[in-house]
């Protein structure tokens, strides 16, 4: 919960504003409970993502084996599996952030709210304008907290009120406290913790759609990745979140939905495979695959 | 041990310069030397201004125009460039700072002087209520077409400079930027060009001294006439040009070593910029250097 | 806080995720500037390598005629025909004697400034300084200084003169590609060698300076390179009017071809001129092959530095 809300349980539930707050998004919230465990949580909502026979190749390397699933919106969906086993080129082909890198070629599709990412009439940087990422290792900019958080707002033009929108992002970040009198400090004077929170405040201050996170905890000491799981049970009310995580017991803490990839070692290469994807719930207690549940029983990976 | 003379030799020959040529020159004039503006060998009369005049502007205009192309072209071979067309243009860029200066000058001689002469009238009439362009000069060696010269050899310096400069900041930063739905431009705008300012500066300081101490490119096209005269298009005279062409003419040992005197106020300035270019770079390395980084 | 009636955020930058991929908001607005400065940049690249194409076009275009075997192996005969010979090999000459007196002590500061100098730390850094300073000197100035050093002592114009001038020139940038080489030599060799317990010389004789003899060649190319197409020390330091000269004595006036360009220049024969041309497009020619083969070389030799 946000501090300082002074508004009544049914209030929340209900959605009616504090007065004289800026609020992010303008969708109804949804009901604070999570559904029943027994039920698939996955039947009456929308597919933010729609993953099709995805494969990934760099150069002639595949990295990526042919990949199908789908992402539910305001779902935290978790992504692990042992180290090079594509999580990471995963979820970076949702927002294309590679791009960049060379030889780097996506066969099968990527559909985003039933459009495809790498369509010819997709406009990169609206993807990822839509579509926010944290990195595994926090990367802030050489300025202060507050250019930090308010720079991609003011480049879409949101002048308005950017002090309370700066504010809003670093409450739900839960950074507010510790950096409201110094937001002119440089970002760089915060410890490893806090500028992964600022990293995580500058990419909802924007609201994107969904946000993607690359292990973002996997740098920081235990306390700051408490705090950062923390945010996940709030920040999916407002956005659709991805993590990719090598920390099982973290998925299984903060994910709705987790998809256990691993590499094809029967294949003919060595490639990123999803091996199992289902509620959090059936992969940690009773998975189908023997693989995944050898590797959440800590056999292997 | 050897290291020991490694000391003298860069040091000592630095400081041996200004002992050297200073000594010829400076009691008979002292520093009323830069505000006579008569230049006249034969009569004992010598005035720098009209050269100071010539080299600053001449420099300025060379500054002027290559330092936004310089950034450019940095830009574009570090950050938009495809790799096949960066392996190439960057290259012939670079070739640019090859080309001895006497070719330039030679070169501006007979190919820039024509064509801008060709040029001038139309400037004139377009902004000749502004002084700097002034009426048809038949000529075509000016002070401007020096500055132009002079763009063409700080070019490759700059871009260079700011190509490897670009090339240092982080990945990881430009990802960040990139993944917040900002374009290519406001990354270089917002992320970029800001942490390496002070690297880029150095990198202007360093053509600004190139440019102000090009003897023979300049001594081609200035035109040798020591006068300050208001358009950009009439034919004045730098230090380092002047030195070049009174050296070896030079009638009597004042006008000798008023040339060293001459020379001896272009090391100080050279020197300055050289400093002044350490002193912005900060935590960059800058330097002229010669090898292309992959 | 801001008003009492709350502010949603509807209209201002969001977005119905649901719409296609389109640009959305002020992105149609900001695509078109990012275009905009993509345009201008490449634009800027191309017009520079149009400029070195014009300038090496144009040298070609007004030399070609002047140009053949026996341009470059022949003496001149008179002030308007013949070849340049003499005053390629004074070049050479000059250009080599530069280099003997250059290329050791450059390598030498190198190798001060990257092995020697670490602890202590200023003076390595004034070093550097110094070395800046050189390399900044404008090359008339360099002339005007070996003038009053060389020439004025012994009454000579002289191709020494020159190439002291010249080797003043070529230092900062034979140490400085010395140094850039010497730097990517990995420290774990030099910790190896110190553990075997080599002294420190040997180490460097036998295990640094190989590793990074072709950074240094290539440094050493370059700074030929432009040595060769100088020509303001020489006009102060070496100047002989007459290039038909054959006199190769260094200690002499020596002919040379950035010299001959330049004096051409004031011949009224229009022949002089093509010749100087001629000349300039030899030059030119040796310079970008120079760069290239130093660019090969540096490649070779980083892919060796790498393994």
């Amino acid at each position: 919960m946000t501090e300082g809300d002074s508004r009544t349980a049914s209030q929340i539930i209900r959605g009616e504003e504090p007065p004289g707050r800026v609020r992010l998004r303008t969708e109804p919230v949804l009901p604070v409970i999570r559904p029943a465990v027994n039920g698939s949580k996955t039947e009456t909502r929308p597919a933010v993502f729609d993953i099709r026979d995805m494969a990934v190749y760099y150069g002639s390397n595949r990295a990526l084996v042919g990949t199908t699933l789908k992402i539910y919106r305001h779902l935290v969906t978790a992504v692990i599996g042992p180290s090079g086993c594509g999580k990471s080129t995963f979820i970076r082909s949702l927002n294309r952030m590679n791009d960049s890198i060379p030889g780097f070629r996506l066969e099968g599709e990527v559909l985003y709210h039933g459009h495809d990412l790498y369509g010819s009439r997709a406009n990169r940087v609206e993807v990822r304008r839509r579509i926010g990422m944290v990195f595994q290792k926090p990367n802030p900019f050489p300025k202060s907290i507050y250019d930090n958080v308010a720079w991609a707002a003011r480049n879409l033009g949101m002048k308005q009120q950017l002090n309370d929108r700066v504010e809003e992002a670093l409450r739900q970040a839960a950074l507010w406290d510790e950096v409201k009198d110094r937001l002119r400090d440089s970002a760089l004077s915060l410890s490893g913790g806090q500028q992964q929170r600022l990293c995580i405040a500058r990419a909802i201050a924007i609201e994107p759609d969904a946000l993607l996170l690359d292990e973002p905890a996997s740098a920081l000491d235990p306390v700051s990745t408490a705090a950062i799981e923390g945010l996940m049970h709030n920040l999916k009310h407002r956005f659709t979140i991805v993590i990719v995580t090598h920390n099982m017991q973290q998925a299984a803490r903060v994910a709705d939905r987790t998809a256990f990839f691993s590499l094809d070692s029967t294949g003919v290469d060595r490639a990123g495979t999803l091996i199992e994807y289902g509620d959090t719930e059936t992969i940690f207690r009773g998975a189908s695959d023997p693989r995944t549940r050898d590797y959440v029983a800590g056999r292997f990976g | 041990m050897l290291a020991g003379v490694l000391v003298v030799v860069t040091l000592a020959d630095v400081i041996y310069q200004l002992v050297d040529n200073s000594g010829q020159a400076i009691d008979r004039f002292g520093l009323g030397f830069l505000v006579h503006t008569v230049w006249n060998p034969g009569f004992n009369k010598e005035g720098a201004a009209a050269l100071v005049y010539g080299t600053v502007v001449s420099s300025l205009i060379a500054l002027v125009l290559a330092t936004p192309l310089g950034i450019a072209i940095g830009l574009y071979l570090s950050m938009m460039a495809p790799a096949r067309v960066r392996a190439i243009v960057g290259p012939l860029v670079e070739m640019l700072a090859a080309v001895p200066s006497i070719v330039y000058g030679f070169w501006g001689l007979v190919v820039l002087v024509p064509f801008i002469n060709g040029l001038e009238p139309g400037l004139h009439s377009a902004l000749g209520f502004i002084p700097l362009f002034g009426p048809a000069s038949t000529i075509g060696i000016s002070v401007f077409t020096a500055g132009i010269v002079l763009t063409v050899m700080i070019l490759p310096i700059i871009s260079a400079l700011s190509r490897d400069l670009f090339l240092t900041v982080p990945a990881d930063l430009k990802d960040g930027a990139e993944a917040l739905g900002a374009t290519r431009w406001e990354v270089i705008r917002g992320i970029v060009l800001p942490s390496t300012a002070s690297g880029v500066g150095a990198a202007v300081m360093l053509g600004l001294g190139r440019a102000l101490g090009e003897a023979i490119a300049v001594s081609f096209v200035i035109g040798d006439v020591t006068q300050i005269h208001a358009s950009l298009f009439d034919p004045g005279s730098s230090i380092a040009a002047q030195i070049a062409n009174d050296f070896l003419g030079a009638v009597n040992p004042l006008e000798t070593a008023s040339l060293f005197y001459i020379g001896f106020i272009l090391v100080v300035i050279a020197m300055l910029t050289s400093i002044a270019a350490r002193g912005i770079a900060g935590r960059f390395d800058v330097s002229a250097g010669m090898l292309a980084k992959p | 806080m801001s008003a009492a009636t709350p502010i949603t955020l509807g209209e201002t930058g969001l977005f119905d995720p649901t719409a296609p991929l389109t640009p959305s908001g002020n992105l149609r607005r900001r695509g078109v500037i990012n275009r905009f400065v993509h345009v201008t940049a490449t634009a800027a690249a191309f017009a520079a390598v149009a400029v070195l194409a014009i300038v090496v076009v144009s040298v070609a275009v007004h030399g070609a005629s002047s140009l053949s075997l026996g341009f470059v192996v022949h003496n001149p005969q008179g002030l308007a025909a013949g070849g340049i010979a003499n005053m390629l090999l004074g070049t050479l000459e000059i250009v080599a004697a530069a280099t003997v007196i250059a290329l050791p002590l450059g390598i030498l500061t190198g190798l001060y400034l990257t092995e020697f100098a670490g602890p202590r730390a200023r003076t390595a850094r004034f070093h550097k300084l110094a070395l800046d300073i050189m390399q900044g000197l404008p090359t008339i100035v360099v002339g005007l200084f070996v003038y009053g050093l060389i020439v004025i002592p012994t009454h000579q114009e002289s191709g020494f003169a020159g190439a002291v001038a010249l080797s003043i020139v070529m230092l900062p940038l034979i140490a400085r590609a010395s140094q850039e080489v010497l730097l990517l030599v990995p420290g774990t060799l030099r910790e190896a060698a110190d553990a075997l317990g080599v002294n420190r010389w040997r180490t460097v004789l036998t295990v640094i300076l190989p590793a990074a003899i072709g950074g240094i060649v290539t440094g050493a190319i370059l700074a030929i390179a432009r040595a060769a197409g100088e020509t303001a020390p020489l006009l102060i330091c070496d100047n002989i009017y007459n290039q038909t000269s054959t006199s190769f004595n260094l200690f002499h006036g020596v002919p040379s071809v950035p010299m001959f360009i330049y004096t051409s220049y004031d011949l009224p024969l229009t022949q002089a001129v093509a010749r100087a041309w001629g000349a300039a497009l030899v030059l030119v020619i040796f310079i970008l092959f120079a760069n290239f083969g130093a660019r090969v070389l540096l490649a070779r030799s980083r892919a060796k530095m790498g393994r």
